[in-house]
Parts: structure tokens; C-alpha cells; sequence
């Protein structure tokens, strides 16, 4: 046998031929990076969130300490409040876990019960968030006060619109476990949103650490 | 060349079995509804064909203006709007939708897929095109079009100076943003995970690849220039104050985020052509692509480097000697994989067995047009040299030379290639052929003579110049040379639909062509593939007909396999996200609670039809 045909009966051998995918929109999925359709378009996605968030976070260290007038930064933040905020949101990581890791044992009840529990925490969140917000403009500062003010509202509110999107996510998905759309062979769908909730989060953890912890350190 | 030893027609599977969750629609339903790739490809390039038409006929008429000094055909204000407008179009409604439009019908094929990864996530991104394309150009009616430039520099689009056209740009390209992300997504996954057994990454065709590498710069790149874009409209809605110098911003944020987008965005312009012509020179060369690896890594290497050498576009603005010296360097290096490739195929032409039907013809002329166009670019990568040629006609010379001499031709190029694939009939060839002529005649009449007007000193963007500034000469020049080219476009315009109706039938393999797209039928059937192919070499197709021990062989039993199934959803999804941009144009022109009454409607619709979407079967 040649070198050629040899390949080519490898090949029909493992049944790569005709595999008719799993239904919804994956078709033929040759899975050729040992990865699925859908959890290689959500990492595909986070590539480009990570570029969004870059410039956002870019664009308020761009400004940093270049406001004309207003309040700083050190005159608003209450590391207290933001902390507890932001405990709530690394504990749903955890629970995000726990939702991810029973789907794949089949414990499809059970991970429906922890991705409600994480979207409740993500809902905390953003509560907090509003919170903060609303305690900010009685302060004295808006989105037009200065270069402090706008860049950290939409840089944070865009964070917080993503946190919201991941919370309806992971209402639908719990559905979809619920209603058994997504059964334990499809516990990648579950992943998948794990994969942004952990990603939505990490980035959190850097404006944390960077807009808010930094501040204090200086 | 041997002799065939087999026939791609005789190659017969028996009939597949395929499983549709949901019944088949037919006439407007079916366009409308559809999720197969090849028709959303050929919508993407209808569309993107109809706005080439529209750009050149702004720039018909801002040529007409220009063709004699002191003309007072039309004033400052209209000629500003008619510069966006026709650059904004040709860049992001004309190039890039046809190079969408060839990404769409020939990627699946070319690797041996019955479709793409997330079929009803190419349709929304279909439909969210149009509807970004739509709001652009509803600008026209409503206020007048946009006139900052398609750079769109602060402060000119601020809340100060930019008309009401500024909120129907900032929003209309943030829609088309929000589309070709998830566009690339989709490809990128298409194509690393859903090639035919056997398509080893290397053996995956040069344009697959460099439709791979523009899905990266397009994911990578549009997310800075949509921040920009969010910063802006918050600036003009809001009053934030991002750009706003008297409370501290700085214009050059938005040029940073503007370029970080723009210089990779002419990459995902030229990248599609250079695969394109890369297909079409060995077809009829007769040869194999000289140095294939070395082509697709060269396109991959410019992918990197694109990201940067943004700056070569500031170096009067003002970044200081450090930065200009490295971003001088960068771009320098990027010219290398460009010289790479231009030698490659200049090597796959070296000996071959040449015949120039149209195809051909445009895809020679790319190489010195574009190259000529990759020399001036490098002139400009000198920083010092750049102080002089910056905004002058010699940038506007340089560009043109790359997108129209380089982008254009090859995507003429693939589009009489690929005709007889799409269509199942040939273009004729003595109408291509006058078209290929006029065109190369009018685009060089018109832009070579620019970069002379350029180092004479002649500012870009400017609606009208003086008799004694001795510009005359090269002026008329430009405005005959437009006229060439709208004659040329008018025969391919004609060639294009009546090739349609009544064009010569083409059968599977009209060009003796090497890889996968020819094995089907012209035009391919809803599944492509009857069956699995299975691959063995880079140009699996020529090997079937031409080597011995490598012919691709059917199964003897019909294929099962689920197709997409047709949906609404893309489109009503992209619809409510449509409605989100139309409440921020009534806070345009009616301030007040609209904004939010019309964004809260529009996202309760974007859930509930995400919803429908995800809980339909497929
Ligand atoms: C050898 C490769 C290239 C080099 C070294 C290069 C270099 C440059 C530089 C330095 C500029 C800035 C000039 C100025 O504004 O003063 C420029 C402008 C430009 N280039 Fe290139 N370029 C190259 C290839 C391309 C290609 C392939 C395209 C598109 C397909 C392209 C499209 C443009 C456009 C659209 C502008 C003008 C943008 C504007 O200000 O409106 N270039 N190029
Ligand atoms: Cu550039």
C-alpha cells in the first residue's frame, strides 16, 4: 500500500467520514482541534473581549491623573463596600465551577442549582454596582464631570452591562437544564458559559486590583 | 502536462440522506430565511458590488468638482460628505462585504465542509450588515452625511463641529463591527474545526488561509476601534468628555484606537486579494503555487507585524522620536512577507504554460499595480520623508494603488474565477477583457498622476484649489480617468447579469482547477458535498484528475448527514438590535426619554428572540 493510500484508509477507518455532528448548529465537526464548535467560538470571543477591555482599561489609565477639576478617585471609593462586592463576584466563580463540574458527572438537578446560585451572586453584583453608582453622582461625580468620571463609569458600566449579559446566559442555560435541552452530553454548553463567567470575572479582579486597590497603594 | 486519467464529472456518489429538522421555503422565503452559506455569500456580494457602484459614483461626482480649479460645481460642505461617504463605503460597505461575499460561498468548500460552523450566526451577521449599511446611508436622507472624513478625527466629530451624519456613521459601523465579529468567530472555528479528514492545516488552500488570518485581525482589531466608537457617541450623547481637549482629552486617544483597528483593517482588505490571486495564477500557469508554505506563513507574519506599525499613520502628530523610530522600523519589516510573496508568485509564473482568460488577466496585473502601490507605502514608512507626503495626494496615491490596483483587481479577479461556481454559467470573456482594460487604464490615468500632485504639494480633502497652483494638468487627468473606469464598470455591471441568464454553461471544473470547490456542482447543491471528501494532498482535485494512486474515491452507500434548517431568528434578533441604533438616532434629533423608552424595548426583543433562538431545533 502507498504512503497515500495508506493515509486515506486511516482516515476512513476512524469514522472521520460523514459524522453528522450533534444537532443544533454544529454540523460536520471534525473537531480537528480536539476542542468543540461551540467552546472554540467562545474562547475565539473572549480573544476579542480581552482586546475590548484592553482598550477600555487603557483608555482610563491613559487619563489617570490628567482630570481638569472634580472628585478623585481616593474621594469616592469605599474599599469596604467594593470588597464585599467582589468576594460575592470570586465566590460565583466557585459555583460557576460546581455548576460546570456536576453537568459533566450528569447531576444535571444539582448544576441546575448552582448556575441559579451563581447567577443570583452575579445579580448581587451588579446591585452593588448600581449602589455604587447612584452613591457616586450624590457625591458630585457623573459621566460629565471629568476625564476620572467618564472613563471610570463606562469603563465599569460596560463590565457590569457584561456581568447582566452573563446573568440572563445563565438563566437560560439553567432553563435549558432544566427543561433537559441540555442533557449530560451536552454539559458543553454549560461549560462554555462558565468559560465567560470566569473570563467577566478575571477582568474584575484587574480593575480591582488596578483601578481601585492601586489607588490606595499609592 | 500529462494526459487526464480521470474525469471530475464521472465522479458520481449515490444520493445522501439528509435530515431537516424543519421544512424547505422557496422564492423571497427562501432568501430570507436562509442559513446556507452560498446564499448568504452571494447576498454579502450583491450587496457589497451594489455599493461599489454607489462609492464610485460619489466619487464621480467630488472628481467632477476637482477636474478645474476654482469650480464651484458644489461647495466645501457637500464635497466633505461625499469624501466620507465614498471612502466609508468603498472600505466597509464595497471591499470588505464582496471579500465577505467570497469568505461566505468558498470557505466551507474549499475545505471540504457541508457549511460553516454557526450557520444562523452567519445569517445575523448578514443581516446586521445590512442594517449597518442601511443607517450609514440613511443619512442622506436625514440631515446630511457625515463629513469628519472616514477617519472620523476628533474633534470633527464631536458634539461641537459633527452634524447629525456623525451619529448615523459612529452607529452605523458600530453595527457592522458587531458583525464582522461574530463573523470571524465563525470562520475561524469553520475552519480549524470543521476541515475534511486528510486537510492537515498546511494542505488547507492559500485563500482559506489567508481568510483564517483576516478572521484573527478582524476579532483582535475591531474591538479598539469600537471602544472608540462607544466613546464618541457617549461624548455626543452624553457630553462625556473623552475627547473633549478643554476638559483635559486628547485627540490622539481616538487616533490610537482609530489606527490600532485601521492598519489591520487594510490587511483584512489586501489579504482575501492575495489569496485569491494565489488560487488563480497556478490554475492558469499550469503550475503549482511556487513556495506555498512560504505564501500562507508570509500572510500569517503580516497578520502579527499588522498589529504594530498603527502609528506610521501619526507621525505628524506628534508622538516624539522614540515612537516614530520604532513604528518606522515596524512597518518597514512588514513590506518583507509582502516582497515574499510577490516573488512567489512571480516564480509560479516563470515557466508556466500560460493562457489569459479574464481571471488571468486581472490577476497578473494585481502584482505590479499592487507592488507599485507597496513601494510608495514604504516611502512613507520614513518618518521624516512622511512629514512632507503626510495628507498630501501622494498618501492618497499610495492607497489607491493598494485597494484599488491591489483589493479591487483581485477581488475582480476571483469574481470571473468564481462566477461559473456560483452561477453554474461562464462571464464572457470578450466583455471581462474590455472591462479589464478600461479599468487598468482609467485607475492608473487617475492615481498616478497623484502621487506627482502630492509632491507638488497638494493637500488631500480639499474641494476646490486655485489656477495658479498648476495642479490643473493632473486634476483633469484624475476626473477623464474616473470616466474610464465608470465605463469599464457599466460593461462588468452588464457582464454580471446577463452572464447570469445566458451565459455559456460552465460544468464542475470549467478552468481544470486544483482544489476541493471544483469537485462540486456548479452551482454546488445545498449539502456541497454528496460526500465526505477525503483529502491527501494540497490540491486534492488536480491529483484525482492528473496522479496516479491519488484519485478521490465516492462510498458506495449514500451519506446521511442533519442540515441547518431554515430560521427567522438571525434576522429578528438582528432587527432588535437595529431598533437599539434607531433609538440613538431619534435621541439625535428628538433629545429626550426616547433613547431609553426605544432601548429597553430593544433589548427585552434582543433576549426574548436570543431565546426563541437558542430553543428552536435545528
Ligand atoms: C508595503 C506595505 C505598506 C506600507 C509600508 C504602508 C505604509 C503606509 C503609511 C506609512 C501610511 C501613512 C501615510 C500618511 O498618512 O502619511 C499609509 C497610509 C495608508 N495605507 Fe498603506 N502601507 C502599506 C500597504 C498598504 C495596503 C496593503 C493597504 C490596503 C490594502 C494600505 C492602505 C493604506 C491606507 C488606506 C492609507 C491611508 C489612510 C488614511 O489616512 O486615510 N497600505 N500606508
Ligand atoms: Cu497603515
Amino acid at each position: 500500500m502507498s504512503a497515500h493510500a495508506a493515509e486515506a484508509a486511516d482516515l476512513i477507518d476512524h469514522g472521520h467520514a460523514g459524522d453528522d455532528g450533534h444537532g443544533h448548529d454544529e454540523l460536520v465537526e471534525n473537531n480537528y482541534m480536539k476542542v468543540p464548535n461551540v467552546k472554540l467560538a467562545i474562547w475565539t470571543f473572549l480573544g476579542s473581549e480581552c482586546m475590548f477591555f484592553g482598550s477600555l482599561i487603557a483608555t482610563y489609565f491613559f487619563y489617570l491623573d490628567k482630570s481638569i477639576g472634580g472628585l478623585l478617585p481616593k474621594e469616592v471609593f469605599s474599599i469596604g463596600i467594593t470588597s464585599i462586592s467582589t468576594f460575592i463576584l470570586l465566590t460565583s466563580s466557585f459555583t460557576m465551577a460546581m455548576a460546570v463540574d456536576t453537568a459533566k458527572s450528569g447531576l444535571m438537578s444539582k448544576s441546575r442549582n448552582w448556575l441559579l446560585i451563581t447567577a443570583l451572586c452575579g445579580a448581587t453584583f451588579v446591585g452593588f454596582q448600581v449602589y455604587e453608582f447612584w452613591h457616586f453622582v450624590h457625591l458630585g461625580l457623573t459621566l460629565q464631570t471629568s476625564l476620572f468620571g467618564s472613563t471610570f463609569y463606562v469603563m465599569t458600566g460596560f463590565h457590569g452591562a457584561h456581568v447582566s449579559v452573563g446573568v440572563i446566559w445563565l438563566l437560560m442555560v439553567a432553563k435549558l437544564v432544566h427543561s433537559g435541552k441540555i442533557p449530560a452530553e451536552r454539559a458543553v454548553f454549560v461549560e462554555s458559559a462558565g468559560l465567560y463567567w470566569h473570563f467577566v470575572d478575571i477582568v474584575w479582579i484587574v480593575i480591582f486590583t488596578f483601578v481601585y486597590l492601586l489607588e490606595f497603594a499609592k | 502536462m500529462s494526459a487526464k486519467l480521470h474525469d471530475i464529472e464521472a465522479l458520481q456518489a449515490p444520493e445522501p440522506h439528509m435530515h431537516y429538522e424543519r421544512p424547505g421555503k422557496t422564492g423571497l422565503m427562501d432568501w430570507l430565511t436562509t442559513v446556507d452559506h452560498k446564499k448568504v455569500g452571494v447576498v454579502y456580494w450583491a450587496a457589497g458590488a451594489f455599493f461599489l457602484l454607489v462609492g464610485g459614483l460619489e466619487a464621480l461626482l467630488f472628481r467632477i468638482q476637482l477636474a478645474v480649479p476654482d469650480n464651484d460645481f458644489m461647495g466645501g460642505e457637500t464635497f466633505n460628505g461625499l469624501v466620507t461617504m465614498h471612502a466609508t463605503t468603498m472600505v466597509f460597505l464595497a471591499i470588505m462585504p464582496m471579500t465577505a461575499g467570497f469568505a461566505n460561498f468558498l470557505v466551507p468548500l474549499l475545505i471540504g465542509a457541508r457549511d460553516v460552523a454557526f450557520p444562523r450566526l452567519n445569517a445575523w451577521s448578514l443581516w446586521t450588515f445590512l442594517g449597518g449599511a442601511l443607517v450609514i446611508n440613511a443619512s442622506f436622507l436625514f440631515g446630511g452625511p457625515p463629513a469628519a472624513g472616514w477617519t472620523g478625527y476628533a474633534p470633527l466629530t464631536g458634539p461641537e463641529f459633527g452634524g447629525t451624519g456623525i451619529d448615523f456613521w459612529w452607529s452605523g459601523l458600530a453595527l457592522l463591527s458587531a458583525s464582522s465579529m461574530a463573523a470571524s468567530i465563525n470562520f475561524i472555528v469553520t475552519i480549524l474545526n470543521m476541515r475534511a479528514p486528510g486537510m492537515t492545516l498546511l494542505r488547507v488552500p492559500v485563500l482559506g488561509w489567508m481568510m483564517l488570518v483576516i478572521q484573527f485581525l478582524l476579532a483582535l482589531s475591531f474591538p479598539p476601534v469600537t471602544v472608540g466608537l462607544i466613546l464618541l457617541g457617549f461624548d455626543r450623547m452624553f457630553g462625556t468628555t473623552f475627547y473633549n481637549v478643554s476638559m483635559g482629552g486628547d485627540p490622539q486617544l481616538w487616533q490610537h484606537l482609530f489606527w490600532l483597528f485601521g492598519h489591520p483593517e487594510v490587511y483584512v482588505l489586501i489579504l482575501p486579494a492575495m489569496g485569491i490571486v494565489s488560487e488563480i495564477l497556478p490554475v492558469f500557469a499550469r503550475r503549482p503555487l511556487f513556495g506555498q508554505t512560504a505564501v500562507i506563513f508570509s500572510g500569517i507574519f503580516i497578520g502579527f507585524v499588522g498589529f504594530g506599525v498603527w502609528a506610521h499613520h501619526m507621525f505628524t502628530a506628534g508622538m516624539g522620536p522614540v515612537a516614530d523610530a520604532a513604528f518606522a522600523a515596524t512597518t518597514a519589516i512588514i513590506a518583507i512577507p509582502t516582497g515574499v510573496k510577490i516573488f512567489n508568485w512571480l516564480g509560479t509564473l516563470w515557466g508556466g504554460k500560460m493562457t489569459y482568460p479574464t481571471p488571468m488577466l486581472f490577476a497578473i496585473a494585481f502584482i505590479p499595480i499592487f507592488t507599485l502601490g507597496g513601494l510608495s507605502g514604504l516611502m512613507h514608512a520614513a518618518a521624516p520623508l512622511d512629514l512632507q507626503q503626510h495628507d498630501s495626494y501622494f498618501v492618497v496615491a499610495h492607497f489607491h494603488y493598494v485597494l484599488v490596483g491591489g483589493a479591487l483587481l483581485g477581488l475582480f479577479a476571483g469574481t470571473y474565477f468564481y462566477f461559473p461556481k456560483v452561477t453554474g454559467r461562464m462571464m464572457s470573456d470578450g466583455l471581462g477583457k474590455a472591462h479589464f482594460w478600461l479599468f487598468l487604464i482609467g485607475m492608473n490615468i487617475t492615481f498616478f498622476p497623484q502621487h506627482m500632485l502630492g509632491n507638488e504639494g497638494m493637500p488631500r480633502r480639499i474641494y476646490t484649489y486655485p489656477a495658479d497652483a498648476q495642479w490643473d494638468l493632473y486634476n483633469m487627468l484624475g476626473t477623464i480617468g474616473v470616466i474610464i473606469m465608470t465605463v469599464a464598470m457599466l460593461i462588468f455591471v452588464y457582464n454580471v447579469i446577463v452572464s447570469v441568464k445566458k451565459g455559456a454553461i460552465a460544468g464542475r471544473d470549467p478552468w481544470d482547477a486544483a482544489t476541493l470547490e471544483w469537485l462540486t456542482e456548479s452551482p454546488p447543491k445545498v449539502q456541497n458535498f454528496d460526500f465526505t471528501p477525503i483529502v491527501l494532498s494540497e490540491r486534492p482535485v488536480w491529483d484525482h484528475k492528473y496522479t496516479e494512486g491519488m484519485e478521490i474515491i465516492a462510498p458506495e452507500k449514500g451519506e446521511s448527514f442533519h442540515m441547518p434548517s431554515y430560521s427567522w431568528k438571525p434576522m429578528i434578533s438582528s432587527g432588535f438590535v437595529l431598533m437599539l441604533i434607531i433609538g440613538i438616532l431619534l435621541n439625535t434629533f428628538m433629545p429626550g426619554n426616547w433613547l431609553w423608552i426605544v432601548a429597553a424595548l430593544a433589548a427585552v426583543g434582543v433576549v426574548g428572540s436570543v431565546w426563541a433562538w437558542v430553543s428552536e431545533p435545528v
